[in-house]
């Protein structure tokens, strides 16, 4: 009976299906793939499938940490963060770069160029937000307007050609630092999370958003400022789009304003929709959303892993997205809890 | 009030919108007419070129489109109109679409992929404007659907690496059955990787060598990187990795110098060899440390090519229908000289091998 009750609440969490999705790519892995789980220290760094798809999947995460927000906030996505990606890389290389097409030596601290990168990435995100909040615009209309515009930013910044900064530091972020053996985007990305967290549980802030996600006006009469709570969310959600280009700007040591980020707003939606989010907006769930992004760069990895050839990989990827996002519906759950309820009346 | 009002002016500006619209469309129709005459008349007016470029993904297609720029200067005599499609056909049709309603003397195309130009191509033939394929080919049921082409020879560069490949090995001492390749394609589709691929593909089954894997890294340096950690860790069993161009080599390279690997020239005591394409500053900077081994050139400056492809047709002089740009190959050393391939056309000929050197490096533009 205990037994009984406990599978029951396990069932019934709201991490439950993310996470049991996630275990089903990774155990389709074992069974095609014996070595996938296979961890070891190659040149004194860790290595394995499973150490790509954490490592990889760092800027997914962080980006669907600000989507979650932003969906709980205003019940629509921001479908500009990856262009924001490249407008922040851009900015930030150029500024490294001092101009130039290609730098060996910095123009600026490292440290600087990337906050006025991230700062930039912030201003497109309030951008966003005002559009949103204030004028009331459709998310998916407004961020439209970045998501073409944004790489063309970025290109007038880098005047259309790729920015190198061949210095070592600058390989960090992306890479490793010291003799650590951990790569360093999956430091970033904990620290996200672990940042967010603390903000939206130790301040009221992620009630507050919530609260505006389920019924604005409700919250407005309540006293809530409903208008500057989604811009909030769209700010944060920029800043965070920002430090993602520059962990992706950092691993090619470059910015290439037409591939950094490149369809990475999609995958960042689908984490929060994996993470068994509502996309219409109010109650979220951050760990769902972090699961779903590792699940997607689980499911990238894993297709590289079993050779699937380059031209068939988006078949198989939507295949098991279809499969997911089936399995987590309403109208499928409402069926299995009938079938279980059934099989206990039995 | 205050909305009747705000209605009224929306109702007002709407309006002015519809007959400005309605003036340009004349007054552009118009200009249409009397360009046509000029070009006609009068070979000392601007030549307007309207050039639809791929984007700037690349090292290569920036030095590309600077050699387009450099050359259709209003100095030269001509007025150039540039689009940048990052990457995207519908956007190029769109260009193109836009060049033919302003009427431009020739059109430049460097399409995104070979197939659907059918419709597109077809207006601008209807509008009577010439279209130049550039770099990449198009694959259209109605040749005449476009003036000409002029490119790289794809399945020449392939060839030329693989030939090259062939006689290192052989002066190396390594045995041809123990060549294990990786490759790391370009985008599928593009005339660069299936001409590459292909030439690679045919080597293979001709020599005995093993392919080991083979994936697309899309021509980009990231993804190049993360494609060469997942086949590292599938089988690090491999002496020589197969780049379909720089960007992607970059990437390789720093994935298998993460992994352990050493990356070198030296094939008989486990150096693991890149290849690559392009031939960039960069690229060029690796072939001489070593990195990459050998490096075969695209060639990306068209400018001056097409300028003399468009006097002559300014002139009335007949152009061939297809032609190749000249190609180098550049390796880190002098062990092969000269190599012997074939191209689309299938015959044979030789081309000679550069060692890069720093004068070689600093006489790149790009």
């Amino acid at each position: 009976m205990t037994k009984k009750s406990f599978w029951n609440r396990l069932v019934h969490t709201s991490l439950f299906l993310p996470v049991v999705c996630l275990i089903a790519v990774l155990l389709i892995n074992l069974i095609q793939t014996p070595t996938f789980f296979k961890v070891s220290i190659n040149n004194g760094v860790l290595y394995g499938y499973i150490i790509d798809i954490i490592n990889r999947g760092s800027e997914l995460v962080i980006l669907a940490v600000g989507m979650t927000l932003v969906t709980a906030a205003s019940g629509g996505q921001d479908i500009s963060v990856g262009a924001i990606m490249a407008v922040a890389a851009a900015i930030c290389c150029q500024l490294l770069s001092g101009g130039k097409v290609s730098t060996n030596t910095l123009a600026m601290p490292i440290f600087i160029a990337a906050l006025v990168g991230i700062l930039a990435a912030g201003l497109c995100g309030a951008f966003n937000g005002l559009l949103v909040a204030k004028f009331k615009i459709q998310p998916m209309v407004a961020t439209l307007i970045l998501f073409t515009a944004g790489r063309g930013i970025a290109q007038l910044v880098t005047k259309g050609q790729i920015t190198y900064v061949r210095v070592p530091a600058y390989k960090v972020l992306g890479g490793y630092i010291g003799k650590c053996p951990v790569p360093t985007p999956v430091f970033v990305a904990i620290l996200t999370v672990i940042v967010m967290q603390l903000i939206l549980k130790k301040t009221a802030l992620g009630l507050y958003i919530e609260s505006v996600g389920i019924n604005g006006s409700a919250s407005r009469l309540v006293g809530l400022n409903s208008t500057l709570l989604k811009f909030i969310s769209y700010v944060i959600c920029g800043l965070l789009a920002g430090l993602a280009g520059i962990v992706a700007s950092s691993r090619i040591y470059s910015a290439d304003a037409n591939n950094i980020g490149l369809n990475m707003e999609m995958d960042a939606i689908l984490a929060v929709a994996l993470g068994g989010n509502n996309l219409g907006g109010g109650k979220f769930n951050m760990m769902g959303s972090i699961i779903g992004a590792y699940t997607i760069q689980a499911l990238t990895t894993s297709l590289y892993a079993m050779n699937v050839s380059a031209d068939q990989l988006p078949v198989y990827k939507a295949i098991v997205v279809v499969v997911i996002v089936v399995i987590q519906s309403p109208v499928f759950r409402k069926k299995i809890a009938g079938l279980s309820k059934r099989k206990a009346v039995a | 009030m205050k909305k009747k009002m705000l209605s009224l002016l929306l109702t007002g500006v709407m309006a002015m919108g519809v007959l400005a619209g309605c003036g340009s469309a004349t007054s552009g129709g118009s200009s249409k007419s009397s360009s046509k005459s000029d070009s006609k008349k009068s070979s000392g007016g601007e030549i307007t070129v309207g050039f639809a470029q791929v984007g700037a993904e690349s090292d290569w297609r920036t030095a590309c489109t600077k050699s387009v720029k450099d050359t259709f200067t209003s100095k030269n005599g001509y007025k150039l109109i540039f689009d940048d499609a990052q990457q995207k056909q519908e956007n190029q049709i769109t260009a193109i679409r836009n060049f033919i309603q302003q009427d431009v003397d020739y059109i430049v195309l460097d399409p995104v992929t070979e197939t659907g130009w059918d419709t597109v191509l077809q207006e601008a033939k209807d509008a009577g404007i010439p279209v130049i394929v550039v770099d990449r080919m198009v694959d259209v049921s109605d040749d005449s659907l476009y003036t000409m082409r002029i490119g790289s020879d794809f399945k020449a560069e392939g060839n030329k690496a693989c030939d090259w490949l062939k006689q290192y090995a052989d002066a190396q001492g390594v045995a041809q059955t123990d060549i294990k390749i990786v490759d790391i394609q370009g985008t599928i589709g593009a005339s660069a990787q299936i001409g590459r691929t292909e030439g690679l593909n045919d080597a293979v089954k001709a020599n005995g060598w093993k392919l080991v894997a083979q994936q697309t890294g899309e021509f980009t340096q990231a993804k190049g990187q993360e494609v060469m950690e997942s086949i590292l860790k599938q089988n690090s069993d491999f002496n020589v990795v197969y780049c379909e161009n720089d960007n992607e080599a970059f990437g390789a390279i720093d994935a298998l110098e993460a992994a352990g690997k050493k990356v070198g020239t030296d094939l008989k005591n486990g150096d693991v060899m890149v290849m690559s394409f392009d031939s960039t500053k960069a690229g060029l900077t690796d072939v001489k440390d070593g990195k990459i081994t050998l490096d075969t050139e695209c060639n990306p400056l068209y400018g001056p090519k097409l300028d003399e492809i468009i006097k002559n047709l300014e002139a009335g002089k007949k152009v061939e229908k297809s032609q190749f740009i000249d190609e180098a190959m550049f390796a880190h050393d002098d062990t092969v000289k000269s190599v012997s391939a074939a191209g689309e056309s299938g015959d044979a000929k030789n081309y000679d091998v550069t060692v890069v050197t720093d004068d070689v490096i600093s006489g790149r533009s790009y």
